[in-house]
């Protein structure tokens, strides 16, 4: 079938660097001496530890509970002993540690008892479910849950389902290697998000660099007779982003402030829909996934690896070349250096590059900004990426703001062709951290503040009600002794009151002189207290306000808007909680 | 450690660019030191020795590291718009003292390369045009019966300058013909004269035209610039030339002339592209350049001087800021289409 693809504006043609990494089909990598499993390997909640040190676990076992409908279930990769729950480097740009569980595999390998799913039976919340407790995130990178995405929009129906193969990256191969091998399952896969989505048309982009997949997925397609359509897309980097993925396909453009599902179309990466796949039909949770290693390596190749399997112990199944000085995760345009070598993969490490300066000379010194707009021009989102940095670098974060920072994807297509070799994208994250922290900041000081005036309101209803009670039982005091006075006979009191010290009880007639002296005492109080919370404002007031505001009241009191008593303290308006 | 993401780099570099700037030149140089004079290869290297002097000097006074900047390229093309907009026998000292005026206060004083809101060149221009209009509006013509020894006695001053060498700018020989002459010439007479003139504009003059042109195509074909400016600059300067001249073509010379005079395919391709003091936006890009070549023309045709690019342009840097501001286009997603 013939379309008509789009064009997103800008992009870049960086050598793909792919072919290294293709000669040889996905290999298994061994068991690991050791797993650390990071709890936190999907955007949202922190799943909860359900094992403790020396608690045997199972392949495919729960070890972290979704923590909140936002976030993924985490389970054991293979068979073995928990050895801790402990704190652990992270595969992450800030080098922070998080929560893991460390396993010591037993090399048995044995799973769990697996439970095949007739999804088709099943109601979609229930599949959705199940996608969230079998840790189902989507492994292009950006590990987003996926049965978080599952839902149609209420309002806008479902017109496209976007299927990325496109792996835009250089040296990335898993994608390709993974629909190459696995086709028919990556399509059965996208069959449940279709189930799931409803949408009118599902489009596969794989981009024209990768005739093979291409062919592959169409293969499967037809074998599975599905009427999905696979469309081969330019080679341009980023065209495996999935707002750019859905321009070239759909011409739709998603803007930051909107998510894809409000124009009527969701995008989701073969691999999600790989596993996704496995986790129904087979009852296997997400243990494993295909890491491409390559770069300063004298074996690159793709790999089947357990989530958790240190990076170092992986890279040297391809023999790193001894000048390797680092692991790159992820590609070269939009990867990082892993703070140590030693940090476990996880559900987004699609990459390991051995880095070396050969590889990855290192840069020329930055100079400075000529505004000769090669940004400007290869920018994806048309974004003016010369001005945020201009203002990025003065610290003028609400300029960034207007120059729309945040619709910045950071694929770093600015930095690729700058010729002043300035790092764009890093004084963009630099930005953007600035701009998030100092919105936290204000939140805070926002709550304090809040929280302050609460408790001063508090404590100011807390003594207006003080005194009302005061008054009251000042009152109730003044009635009863009449009443008393009358009877002459009564031998007790009851004297209702809450804070004043009052005498309880005493014989009436001994200590009736005590008592009246003691009540006076009391009623005195009580007066000066409800004068004491009585408007103030109305005090000290100069001869003309007073005038103005006489006038004003006996208009009111004509009026019949108030009684000529002044009204009682205001009831707090506040209703914030602490 | 090392440099953040990402880890590829096109190969490219500020000094590629200048360097491809200086490249784009060539043709027209050719074409000057062919047809007009080849004293202008010894005011290139004059300008280009004081620009990097002055350059040195001022990034030694800021503590800035020489090696990168002096190699960056920057200073080259100023001085080498310098030399090329300056009479081509202007005094050694005249071509120094714009230079040096140029790096020292146009650039360095702004805060360096990148950082200058007007053209460095531009400014050299006109500086020195105030300050020495004489020097600065003797041109010779094309096949100059001076020997090229003589030619550099005479910009060293160890020659007296004689009237054989002075003589004014074809532009300025038909405006102050047609001026004078108050009716009683044509542009069709003036043109006649060979000597000044020759197929469609000044004698000689027109190839070096021709030449800037030719480099300015191979800047854009490269994405050393965009289309934008020298589209809109010749654009403009074709609409109002063309129509004057459709009006009075006695009085107005033709659109092919204007293009191909003076500094308008220098200053179209090379000097209203300056990036730096320049629109950004494309929108801005075409504003910045039909608003330039207007400027030119209008001041070359009805004001006070022989040229106008150097003060259009430098008008337009005046507005650049506000030209971007108010013509940034829409990001992805934000296009309204209705």
């Amino acid at each position: 079938m013939l379309m008509n693809l789009f064009k997103f504006k800008g992009g870049v043609k960086p050598p793909t660097n792919k072919t290294q990494s293709l000669g040889k089909p996905i290999a298994q990598a061994p068991i690991p001496s050791r797993l650390v499993v990071p709890l936190h390997q999907s955007i949202g909640g922190t799943p909860r530890p359900v094992v403790q040190a020396g608690d045997r676990v199972l392949k495919g076992q729960l070890i972290g509970e979704a923590d909140g409908w936002i976030s993924a279930a985490v389970h054991a990769p293979t068979s073995g002993t928990v050895l801790e729950v402990a704190m652990h480097v992270q595969p992450h740009p800030s080098g922070l540690d998080a929560l893991c569980v460390v396993i010591e595999p037993d090399g048995k390998d044995e799973w769990i008892p697996r439970q095949p799913l007739d999804y088709k039976s099943l109601a979609p919340e229930q599949v959705r479910e199940r996608l969230q407790q079998a840790g189902v995130v989507g492994l292009g990178g950006a590990v987003f849950p996926t049965h978080g995405k599952l839902t149609a929009s209420k309002t806008v129906p479902m017109e496209e389902m976007v299927v990325n193969g496109a792996e835009c990256e250089p040296f990335i191969t898993c994608d390709d290697l993974l629909m190459r091998e696995r086709a028919e399952e990556v399509v059965r896969g996208i069959g449940i998000f279709r189930d799931l989505l409803q949408p009118k048309k599902i489009l596969i982009g794989i981009e024209d660099n990768k005739p093979e997949a291409a062919e592959a997925m169409r293969a499967a397609v037809k074998a599975v007779g599905e009427t999905f359509e696979v469309v081969q897309v330019p080679t341009l980097y980023p065209a495996g982003g999935a707002k750019q993925l859905i321009r070239v396909l759909t011409g739709k453009e998603v803007p930051a402030a909107k998510r894809s599902t409000d124009l009527g179309v969701q995008c989701f990466n073969v691999a999600t829909a790989y596993t996704a796949w496995r986790a129904i039909a087979h009852g296997e949770p997400v243990v494993s996934r295909l890491v491409t290693v390559t770069g300063n390596v004298a074996e690159p190749r793709n790999y089947e690896v357990l989530i958790g399997t240190p990076m170092d112990e992986l890279l040297k199944l391809a023999q790193p070349k001894p000048d390797t000085d680092g692991i790159v995760m992820g590609g070269p345009m939009m990867g990082f250096l892993v703070p140590a070598s030693s940090v476990p993969v996880v559900k987004a490490t699609n990459c390991l590059i051995a880095h070396s300066d050969k590889l990855f000379p290192p840069k020329a010194p930055e100079m400075p900004c000529i505004r000769c707009g090669a940004c400007a021009q290869a920018c994806p989102h048309e974004l003016q990426p010369f001005e945020m940095y201009w203002f990025s670098r003065a610290k003028n974060f609400g300029k960034t703001q207007e120059y729309n920072i945040f619709d910045c994807i950071e694929c770093g297509c600015c930095s690729f062709v700058c010729p002043s070799r300035i790092p764009l994208v890093q004084y963009f994250r630099f930005a953007k951290s600035e701009i998030w922290a100092r919105e936290r900041e204000k939140n805070a000081s926002e709550q304090a503040k809040a929280r302050f005036e609460f408790k001063q309101l508090r404590e100011e209803r807390e003594k207006a009600d003080k005194a009302e009670k005061l008054a009251k039982a000042a009152a109730a005091q003044a009635a009863k002794k009449a009443a008393e006075a009358a009877a002459e006979g009564s031998a007790q009191v009851a004297v209702e009151t809450t804070a004043a010290p009052v005498a309880e009880a005493a014989p009436v007639d001994a200590a009736k002189e005590a008592k009246r002296a003691t009540i006076e005492a009391a009623m005195a109080r009580a007066k000066a207290q409800r004068e004491a919370v009585q408007p103030k404002n109305t005090e000290h007031l100069a001869p003309d306000q007073q005038k103005a505001a006489d006038e004003i009241e006996a208009r009111r009191v004509a009026a019949h808007l108030i009684d000529a008593e002044p009204a009682a303290a205001p009831a707090p308006a506040s209703e914030k909680p602490e | 450690m090392f440099a953040p993401a990402p880890f590829l780099l096109k190969d490219a570099s500020v000094t590629k660019v200048m360097t491809q700037v200086c490249l784009a030149l060539v043709p027209g140089i050719a074409a000057y030191a062919w047809l007009v004079t080849p004293a202008i290869l010894i005011q290139l290297v004059i300008a280009s020795l004081a620009a990097l002097l002055a350059e040195a000097f001022m990034l030694r006074l800021q503590g800035k590291p020489q090696a990168i900047f002096l190699t960056d390229g920057s200073a080259i093309v100023t001085a080498w718009l310098i030399a090329l907009a300056f009479p081509p026998l202007a005094p050694w000292w005249l071509v120094v003292t714009g230079t040096v005026f140029a790096i020292v206060v146009a650039k360095q004083l702004y805060g360096g390369l990148g950082q200058n809101p007007f053209n460095p060149a531009m400014i050299a221009f006109a500086i020195c045009i105030v300050a020495f209009p004489a020097l600065m509006s003797q041109w010779p013509n094309a096949g100059l019966q001076v020997t090229l020894v003589d030619q550099i006695k005479v910009i060293f001053g160890l020659a007296p300058r004689v009237d054989a060498l002075s003589g004014a700018t074809p532009l300025d020989a038909m405006k102050t013909a047609l001026k004078l002459a108050e009716g009683s010439s044509s542009v069709g007479q003036l043109l006649a004269n060979t000597e000044i003139y020759g197929s469609f504009a000044g004698r000689g003059w027109e190839w070096i035209a021709a030449g800037y042109l030719l480099g300015g195509l191979w800047m854009w074909q490269r994405n050393l610039i965009t289309w934008h400016v020298p589209t809109a600059f010749i654009g403009a300067m074709l609409v109002l030339s063309g129509g004057l001249w459709l009006y009075n073509p006695a009085e107005f010379a033709n659109p092919l002339f204007h293009l191909f005079s003076g500094g308008a395919m220098l200053g179209a391709f090379f000097i209203a592209t300056d990036p730096v003091s320049g629109c950004t936006t494309p929108r801005g890009k075409l504003i910045f350049g039909a608003g330039a070549g207007l400027l030119a023309y209008i001041i070359r045709v009805f004001g006070g001087y022989p040229d106008g690019v150097a003060f259009a342009v430098l008008l337009m840097n005046l507005c650049a800021p506000l030209i971007d501001l108010l013509t940034q286009p829409p990001i992805f997603g934000m296009k309204d289409k209705a």
